[in-house]
Formats: structure tokens, C-alpha cells, sequence
């Protein structure tokens, strides 16, 4: 029974359901839930973008920037055009899409270090251009953002709402909806990984050379990757500005696109249950660490360089590995 | 038996009425939250912030606290980006739960924030300087820097007073350039300055040459005004010895320190800024009202911390005492009881300046807080 369950498609998919309802019985203050309804977001982008890295074993340095771009699609459409929130995001996705096709074609032809290198002035070009276009994104001090709208109901931090008779403030209201916008993410990567699609992906990983052999169109593969993480960064910038009410340029900044490869690394590489592991440890540790004050940045220097020296294959590969070994020990010890 | 156990009891009720004491002197402290810029790029904001902060809430306590009460500063680093400075009010407000923040060092770290302040109905008080932190006016939300519409319109008049009508702009483009250059063209169309030349320069520029020949070739300017912070203004300051220019020189208030003059060397000679009497403590006059808080804080912080004091610190100093006066007016820390305090504190003599807060002005700062300082032999002289 546990064995069949453990061998199920949809696994982790029920696993991480039934984390994220369970949380709230952890969460005892507003501000918990803000940072799970940042994890949750966040956590989403890294999916998007771990399909590009961890399946595809393209680097990119400048994802922040669709992130950004994102972000500020939204912000501005929503509040000097007056667009409703749903448009905003969806047409948003498609422009960043297209753009992320558009400068994906001839990048990705590159490989190792100047696909990181072009993919980061990708990065930085987009955050040059929102710092300076100060008419439209109010410059390097930032634009506030409206509250989520669908059809006039408004999703705002500060509001209160009624679900299935239960009484929810604004805060447990936006991470029920991060959490099912997380769960819809992981699922989508989830059915993309194991689709056609997602076998030729991991065949560029294994060896691009072998992988044109028998047949597969490595360069349209791999623009489509870039085009899907680009749209899932896009997709969850709109929603982390609407949630955040105010952006600033740095979310299109290069340590943000750091924070984001980061996590991925440190997760586990290829592992969707694993990047999300990763964006939580991340986004947590600064507020963890935050007592120590000085300190704070040598111990997270510290921990990061830790786990990357006896963890390289990420976090969650390798206590899964360390999990398994044992398990068969014991199996092999009844035996 | 029973003597034992009215003793018993006896001692219990004694122990029960000291703890009562205990507990009612021992009152809960005033939470004072503060998330500033003291890692990262903006850290020559935040740190002298922070230090003030703790010199001053130590001082405070030895003192005897505010309302009987000691201080409490709870304070978080948001290394200069504003996603985490949200994060970190949000923690204040709702984890902490600490009755007033003093912080955000930065006006996009400060804007992130205010969303949340203005609905959680904490009162705020920004360390930022950008005009859109309390224009429009918010309700909970004050701020200590004079703005740099202030800032503009002091070195405006100046000029006037000098008969000059025509100028050249050379603006930053980062945060505080591109706010102080859309401040400046304001106001000089508001006071018939013309202004000839409007040129720009990037963070990272090495030399300001070309867009100096640029101003220089325009016919008619009568004086060059450079906004800009870090170490920008420092290179247009020794281009525009090396050019030979002989027009009068401004500069803005984001480069008003000590270190600035190091930077810029002979070449700063004869140039004006406006500044925070901060850096002339001794020549300002003696009926000055400001002179005596000026010293007293710049003495107690170079022996405190054996560094320079800076102007920045001194919006923090600023900011802990309005509040502290708030809350002593206030009797209380009732959020809007201290929030109508400080909205009505007058005649306040502060480090920056004299503050008049109304509920139209949540700033409490003319332009005549700045003073127009003089670069003289290599050192600030007080011109008025």
C-alpha cells in the first residue's frame, strides 16, 4: 500500500498539498503567513525556472528580470490604465514570453559560461531600463501596486474574507491562494516533465550532440524552456507585486536572479520538491539569522557554502538518497 | 498546625503582594522597531543611523526611560532592498508588535513599508529624504530629512540672491539624482530660473568631461548646478576644475560631508551646497538655536563611536527624540494618541533643523534648515 503510494505519479503533488494545508496550524501571527505567502510564490518562480536548469541544464543569471518585468507589467496596467488583475497577468506572460523567445533564439545557442553570461546582461538590460524609464516605473524608488481585483472582488493583505463559513483574515486569505497557485505550478511542471517534451529536455541535459542524433530539434526544445520559465517568472512576478503592494527595481535585480539560481542549486537541481525546499530554507534563513545581526551574513555565507561542499547534489536529493540507502539497509538486515 | 498554616499562608500573601510590586514596577518597555540600510550599498545611510539609535536609546534608559518606562530597540538590517525592508516592518508590526517604528533608510526601502504602517495605523517616522513620503500627506507616516524640493529650492534662491537666472543642470541618473533633477526643474520654473542645459550621467560614469563641454558651450548659463550622490558629483567637481570653468559652482546636499572634500581635493575650492548645520557646529552664531543640540550631538557621538559624525545619523537622532517627545505628550504609547502628538509637535529643536509638524506637513522642515556652506581652503564656511 505505502509502496504503491510511494511509487504514484502524482506523489509529491499530494505530499506538497497536504504540507501546505497543514501549515496554518503552525503559522500564529500575520506576519507568518506573509513570509509562507512569499516562500509559496517564490517557490513557484524556481519550479518555472528549475525546468530550464534542472531539466534542460541551461543556466540563466538574469530570471529576475522576467520576474521584474513581470512585476511591473502589472503594476503599471493596473494602476495608470486601470486594467483589472487577471489581464494584466496573462497579457503580461504573453509579452514576456514573447521577449524571452525573442532574445532566447540566438542565446541559447550558446553553451557553459556565455549562456550565463548573455542570459545575465538579459538581466541587467531589464533592470537598466525600469530604473531609468522613471515616467512610467517611477524610477529606482519604486511604484506602489493596487491590490489583486478579480471582476471587482478584491484579494488584498489587508481584507477580510469569508471561505466555506470559515472566517479568514487577508493574510491567511492571499497564502490559501499562493498555496493553490503553488500546487497548479508544480502540477503543470510536474505533466511537463514527464511528457514528451520533458524526455527530450532531459536528453539536451544528458548530451545535446546525442540528443540532435536521434532527431530531437535541440534549439526548439530549449527556446520552449526558456519561453515556459520566462512565463511561470512573469506570471509570478505579477502576483508577488500585487501581494507586496509597492516594487522597487530590485526585483529585477541581479541578486535577486541570484536568490533564484541559488535556490534551485541548494534545493536539489532537477528535483521539484527539491527547489521548493531550497526557496524555503533561503527565503527563511535572513529572518532566521536575523537575531544575530552582524553575524547574520558570514553564517549565511557559512551554511550555503556547508551544504553545497557535503550536499552538491542539493538538499533534498540527498537525504532522499541517504533516506533510501537506509531503508534498503534495513529491508537487506529482515531479510 | 493551624500556626503553620496561617505562616504559610502569611508568607504566600507577602510573596503574592511583592510580585504584584515587582510586576507593576518592572512595566512593560516601549518597543521602539527600526529596520534600516546598515549592510550594502546604501550602509553609509544606515549605519550611522543605527548607531545613533543605540546611542541614544542607552542613554535614554540610564536616564530613567520614557514615562517611567524604558526603551526597547528592536532593529533589523534590509541590506538596502526594499522587499526586505517590507518584510521586515511586517515582523515589526506584527510579530514584535512594537509601538513606533524609526527607520528605512532609503525612500524605496520607506515607500515598501508604508502600505503596510498605513494599515496596520502605527506611527511611522522615515529617515528618507524624497518629497513623496509625506506629499501627499499620510496619516501615520512622518519623516526627519529635509526633502530635496528643499534642498532645490535653497540652492535656487541663493543663486538668485546672487543675480543669477540662467543655470546648467547635471543630474545622477540613480534615486536621489533623477528626484533632485525633476525637483529642480520644477521649481525654477516656479521662481523664472531658467534652466539651459539639462545633462545626465550614469553610476558608474569615470568622467563628466563631455557633458560639462556640453553645459560650457551653452550660451547664456550663469552658474552649474550638479545633483547627485556618492562619488559622481566628486568626479564633475574635479572635471570641472580641470575644464577651467570659471562659473559659480553648486552642488546638492547629497554630497554635504567630510569625506566629499577629501574626494574632490583643491578642485572643490569656491563651490556652495546646501547642508545640515552639522558640518560648521562651531561658526554657526551663538543665538542660534540649533548650535547647542548640533555640538552636544556631535561631541557625543565621536566619543561614543570614535568615527565621524553624519548628517544621516542626525535624521536618526531626530527621529528617536520626536518620538520620545511624542509619547511623553501623548502619556501613553496609544498609536494615535502618539500619531496627533508628534502630527502637533512645534518648535522642536533638532540636530536637522526646527520642526513644525501640522497635519498638512508631516515633514516640519523649511528650506531654511539647510545652510549654505562654502568650500574655503579646503574647508565648509557658513555663508547664510
Amino acid at each position: 500500500m505505502l509502496n504503491r503510494f510511494m511509487q504514484m505519479r502524482l506523489r509529491d503533488l499530494i505530499i506538497l498539498a497536504v504540507i501546505l494545508f497543514a501549515l496554518p496550524l503552525f503559522l500564529n501571527n500575520p506576519f507568518h503567513y506573509d513570509l509562507a505567502t512569499q516562500m509559496a510564490i517564490i517557490a513557484a518562480t524556481v519550479v518555472g525556472l528549475n525546468l530550464l536548469v534542472g531539466f534542460a541544464g541551461q543556466i540563466s543569471l538574469g530570471h529576475a528580470g522576467f520576474f521584474g518585468l513581470g512585476a511591473y507589467f502589472t503594476g503599471i496596467m493596473t494602476s495608470n490604465y486601470g486594467w483589472s488583475s487577471v489581464p494584466a497577468l496573462v497579457v503580461g506572460a504573453i509579452l514576456v514570453g514573447i521577449v524571452a523567445w525573442i532574445v532566447g533564439r540566438p542565446i541559447l545557442r550558446l553553451k557553459g559560461h556565455y549562456l550565463s553570461m548573455a542570459t545575465l546582461a538579459v538581466g541587467f538590460i531589464i533592470a537598466i531600463i525600469l530604473n531609468n524609464e522613471r515616467a512610467l516605473t517611477g524610477g529606482p524608488d519604486g511604484m506602489p501596486v493596487p491590490a489583486f481585483t478579480v471582476f471587482g472582488w478584491e484579494l488584498s493583505p489587508f481584507g477580510s474574507y469569508n471561505l466555506l463559513g470559515m472566517e479568514l483574515n487577508g493574510s491567511e486569505a492571499w497564502y490559501l491562494f499562493a498555496a493553490v497557485v503553488l500546487l497548479v505550478a508544480v502540477w503543470l511542471a510536474q505533466n511537463l516533465i514527464d511528457s514528451p517534451i520533458g524526455r527530450a529536455l532531459r536528453s539536451v541535459h544528458g548530451s545535446e550532440v546525442a540528443a540532435r542524433v536521434v532527431g530531437v530539434d535541440t534549439a526548439r526544445y530549449k527556446s520552449l524552456v526558456f519561453v515556459v520559465s520566462a512565463i511561470y517568472a512573469s506570471a509570478m512576478g505579477s502576483l508577488y507585486a500585487h501581494f507586496q503592494g509597492f516594487i522597487t527595481p530590485a526585483v529585477a535585480g541581479f541578486d535577486f536572479s541570484i536568490l533564484f539560481i541559488t535556490m534551485v542549486v541548494l534545493g536539489g537541481m532537477g528535483s521539484t520538491m527539491g527547489v521548493i525546499l531550497g526557496a524555503v530554507v533561503l527565503k527563511l534563513l535572513p529572518q532566521v539569522l536575523a537575531d544575530f545581526q552582524e553575524l547574520e551574513t558570514v553564517m549565511f555565507g557559512a551554511i550555503l557554502m556547508l551544504t553545497m561542499i557535503f550536499m552538491p547534489k542539493g538538499l533534498l536529493p540527498t537525504i532522499q538518497t541517504a533516506v533510501g540507502k537506509r531503508m534498503k539497509k534495513k529491508a537487506g538486515g529482515q531479510a | 498546625m493551624l500556626k503553620t498554616i496561617l505562616r504559610r499562608t502569611g508568607k504566600f500573601a507577602a510573596i503574592a503582594a511583592a510580585g504584584l510590586v515587582m510586576s507593576a514596577q518592572a512595566a512593560e518597555p516601549i518597543k521602539i522597531g527600526s529596520f534600516l540600510s546598515v549592510t550594502g550599498p546604501a550602509s553609509f545611510l544606515g549605519d550611522p543611523e543605527l548607531k545613533t539609535l543605540e546611542m541614544y536609546v542607552e542613554k535614554i534608559n540610564e536616564e530613567g526611560g520614557v514615562l517611567g518606562r524604558q526603551l526597547e530597540l528592536i532593529h533589523y538590517d534590509d541590506v538596502g532592498n526594499a522587499s526586505n525592508a517590507r518584510n521586515f516592518a511586517s515582523r515589526l508590526i506584527r510579530s514584535d508588535r512594537v509601538d513606533i517604528i524609526v527607520g528605512g533608510s532609503t525612500t524605496g526601502a520607506t515607500m515598501a513599508a508604508v502600505p503596510l504602517v498605513e494599515q496596520a495605523k502605527i506611527p511611522f517616522i522615515s529617515l528618507a529624504g524624497a518629497v513623496v513620503i509625506t506629499t501627499p500627506v499620510k496619516e501615520w507616516v512622518f519623516k526627519t530629512p529635509q526633502s530635496d524640493r528643499m534642498a532645490a529650492e535653497r540652492i535656487l534662491t541663493d543663486m538668485k540672491d546672487r543675480g543669477i537666472t540662467k543655470i546648467g543642470l547635471i543630474s545622477g541618473t540613480g534615486g536621489f539624482g533623477s528626484s533632485g533633477r525633476t525637483q529642480t526643474l520644477e521649481v525654477a520654473e516656479k521662481m523664472g530660473i531658467e534652466v539651459l542645459a539639462d545633462v545626465t550621467y550614469s553610476g558608474s560614469d569615470t568622467d563628466m568631461t563631455a557633458q560639462l563641454t556640453n553645459i560650457r558651450n551653452t550660451d547664456g548659463v550663469e552658474a552649474v548646478l550638479n545633483f547627485g550622490f556618492g562619488q559622481g558629483p566628486a568626479i564633475v567637481t574635479r572635471n570641472y576644475d580641470q575644464l577651467g570653468m570659471e562659473l559659480p559652482f553648486y552642488q546638492s546636499h547629497g554630497v554635504a560631508s567630510d569625506s566629499f572634500l577629501e574626494l574632490a581635493g583643491d578642485s572643490a575650492e569656491g563651490l556652495r551646497l546646501p547642508a545640515s548645520p552639522l558640518l560648521v557646529p562651531d561658526s554657526l552664531p551663538d543665538d542660534d538655536p540649533q548650535k547647542k543640540v548640533v555640538q552636544d550631538y556631535k561631541a557625543e557621538y565621536e566619543a561614543r563611536w570614535d568615527s565621524k559624525v553624519s548628517t544621516f545619523g542626525a535624521y536618526a537622532y531626530d527621529g528617536l527624540m520626536l518620538a520620545v517627545q511624542a509619547i511623553e505628550a501623548a502619556g501613553s504609547t496609544d498609536k494615535e494618541a502618539v500619531r496627533e502628538a508628534l502630527e502637533n509637535i512645534q518648535g522642536y529643536v533638532g540636530v536637522t533643523g526646527v520642526f513644525n509638524m501640522s497635519p498638512e506637513d508631516h515633514n516640519g522642515l523649511d528650506a531654511d534648515s539647510f545652510r549654505i556652506l562654502e568650500v574655503q581652503n579646503g574647508e565648509w564656511k557658513l555663508i547664510n
